[in-house]
């Protein structure tokens, strides 16, 4: 024991009641970091909750987080933190989904859950069924996009000014005076990927030529009578000009200007 | 608690209906930028609708931008009344991650000042409470006591407000001698005789008991049930107090009570944090009689920077310091949920580490959120007048509940 996080302590045999209380419907139970999280399927959270709640005493929900995961699929993770009071223990419940398939909503078992709920709406558009109240709630009125999401820009896309010749709040698009500066701090040997600034523009590399198939017999040109070139044509074309220059030898050549 | 709401009257074939008032977001009492859409039957709240969302300023999204060390500033700014508070659960998060031990000095000066920050959150929230119900006095001499505060974290870290002085590894530098004597003076004698002076005024008063007494009350069942934490779920009648059942930091050595209400009205929320001020006192009183010599930072130098005199000695601590302040260090992948009793409840991060040296994700759990939302649940049926002291009792700070 190292650091000097808080303290807890797994009551004996959790593992095996959580197991027991889950079934079929627990994926995976992965230990890490002394904690707990279970990967359950989606479909059955609330049974899933209602079983921890009542059977393994885990009686308060106390956040829920998204995670975006774009290379994943399905792409977003749900987290959903429990703390038992009476046996001083937190667990982690994760599902798994998408923009398109909604989590049931666990409304009915912790009202907490309602904003909870609203909130991973918002900033990863995760649906919920179940909550009847599914408003935006962090974001301003009107807002479009789910802000949390990896491939939402960090300045966002509109801007508001109040604007004195118009009295009142405007919107506009985000204007940067300066790009956002993003450094790169992997070292070239320590497998960086790099793309070098300007590689991008260059067309890609050309593919290999593909190998020249084997033939058996190789086709050469033997005569020049097969060549299909015919006869010179000009015979003067033929002859060697008069005062042509000889062919210098390399071990005489001498370079410019080096008479001395 | 029981309010009988009458039909409401009608005069000829015109019925007078509930009709829709709105709360803020500019309101003294709201204590920060909170909207309530409030339907009201005369002066009794039938439904409210709280709008929340309105100092939004997307830190989680910053956070995923920014380094370990450079997120650590903007916890201060989330609950701006207790930040070390907030510091100390991301601190705690980064080490658990990288099991990074932390010498005995600073655990001490973090309990220590964490606990200053108790006091001094508390003492703008009862001040403020006490104001919201119609009592000046106490506010203006709570002040005092959290103007010294703030004066304590200026001579600990240079700013009285956004200290940024937990780090990852311990704390960022050591504390004068003379400012853990002077702490101890005041807590001796400036401290408590202004504190009780104060609370003499307002505890045993009738104006303010009649605004407080049963406004509120909420059940054990629904305190658990509505995700209540800290002195919410104490004044509600159960002992859970995270410095007690999971301690961090050398809370486990430290011998105080945990305060509980009786009847889970306004009234107890507000004397639960009166007596945990009390028992803050008592924390800090220990931590000044036990504190050792020593480091004040882990040695671990992929973690915590060398000493400037070092740098001025040592290529290796120079390349260190260079890299920690350019780089910072990574952290091996993982996810851990880490929550510490923060002055207003249980004050969460929950940071999963993708082994880069930002952060994948940090989510931060508010205590403001889960009490905001049961606004509803616990001012049905009350009167307009008593959403000043509900509000005021649940201690909100939008900075941190709308991150």
């Amino acid at each position: 024991m190292a650091h000097s996080a808080p303290l807890i302590t797994k009551p004996k045999g959790t593992n095996a009641a959580i197991k027991k209380a889950l079934g079929k419907n627990l994926v995976q139970l992965i230990e890490a970091n002394d904690e707990i999280g279970l990967l359950v399927k989606r479909d059955a959270l609330v049974d899933v909750m209602t079983a921890l709640r009542d059977e393994c005493e885990y009686q308060q929900l106390v956040e829920i987080a998204g995670v975006d995961w774009p290379s994943r699929s399905p792409r977003f993770e749900v987290v959903y933190c429990l703390l038992s009071l009476t046996k001083n223990h937190r667990i982690r419940v994760h599902v798994e989904t998408d923009e398109s398939d909604p989590v049931p909503s666990v409304t009915g078992i912790w009202p907490v859950a309602g904003w909870l709920e609203r909130e991973v709406f918002d900033m990863y558009g995760v649906l919920f069924s179940g909550n009847n109240d599914l408003r935006r709630i962090l974001t301003d009125y009107g807002f479009e996009g789910h802000p949390q999401r990896k491939d939402f820009p960090l300045t966002g896309y509109t801007e508001l000014r109040y604007s004195e010749e118009e009295k009142r709040v405007k919107y506009e698009p985000v204007k940067l005076a300066q790009d956002f500066r993003s450094f790169d701090f992997m070292s070239p040997w320590e497998g960086a990927d790099y793309i070098l600034p300007g590689d991008e523009k260059a067309p890609a590399a050309p593919p290999p030529p593909p190998p020249s198939p084997t033939v058996a017999t190789p086709k050469t040109t033997g005569t020049p009578a097969k060549t299909g070139a015919g006869a010179k044509a000009n015979k003067t074309a033929a002859k060697t000009t008069k005062g042509a220059p000889k062919a210098v030898k390399p071990e005489t050549a001498k370079p410019r200007g080096a008479k001395k | 608690m029981s309010l009988t709401i009458e039909k409401s009257p009608t005069t000829g074939d015109e019925t007078i209906e509930n009709y829709t008032i709105n709360f803020g977001p500019q309101h003294p009492a709201a204590h920060g930028v909170l909207r309530l859409v409030m339907e009201m039957d005369g002066e009794i709240i039938e439904r409210m609708d709280p709008h929340i969302g309105l100092l939004h300023r997307g830190t989680e999204k910053l956070i995923e931008y920014k380094t370990y060390l450079q997120a650590l500033p903007y916890f201060d700014r989330l609950d701006y009344c207790s930040p070390l508070g907030m510091e100390h659960s991301y601190v705690l998060a980064i080490e658990k991650l990288l099991n990074v031990e932390v010498p005995l000095r600073a655990q001490y000066l973090r309990v220590f000042f964490a606990e200053l920050t108790r006091i001094c959150n508390h003492m703008l929230n009862l001040g403020s409470h006490v104001m919201d119900v119609g009592a000046m006095t106490p506010n203006l001499w709570m002040f005092e006591i959290r103007e010294d505060c703030l004066n304590f974290f200026e001579r600990a870290s240079g700013a009285r407000m956004h200290s940024a002085y937990f780090r990852p590894g311990g704390v960022h530098q050591d504390v004068p001698l003379k400012l853990l004597t002077d702490i101890g003076d005041w807590l001796d004698k400036r401290m408590p005789k202004l504190f009780e002076d104060a609370i003499s005024l307002v505890a045993d008063n009738r104006i303010f008991k009649q605004r407080n007494v049963d406004i509120a009350t909420v059940s054990k069942e629904d305190a658990v049930k509505w995700g209540f934490s800290g002195p919410m779920i104490r004044g509600s009648g159960i002992a859970w107090d995270i410095r007690k059942s999971q301690p961090y930091d050398v809370y486990d050595r430290m011998e105080f009570d945990v305060p509980v209400g009786t009847k889970g009205d306004c009234y107890d929320r507000f004397m639960v944090r009166v007596e945990e001020v009390r028992q803050s006192v008592r924390i800090m009183k220990q931590c000044l009689q036990q504190m050792p010599e020593g480091p004040v930072c882990s040695e671990d130098r992929k973690v915590s920077p060398p000493k400037r005199a070092e740098m001025k000695q040592s290529m290796e601590a120079l390349i260190h310091h260079f890299k920690l302040y350019t780089e910072g260090f990574h952290v091996p992948a993982g996810q851990v949920y880490v929550a510490t009793e923060s002055p207003k409840g249980e004050f969460g991060v929950y940071l999963v580490a993708d082994g880069t040296n930002k952060p994948y994700r940090c989510k931060i759990r508010p205590t403001a959120f889960s009490h905001l939302q049961a606004m509803e649940m616990m001012s049905k049926g009350h009167m307009l007048a008593d959403t000043t002291a509900i509000i005021g009792a649940i201690d909100v700070v939008f900075g941190e509940c709308d991150r």
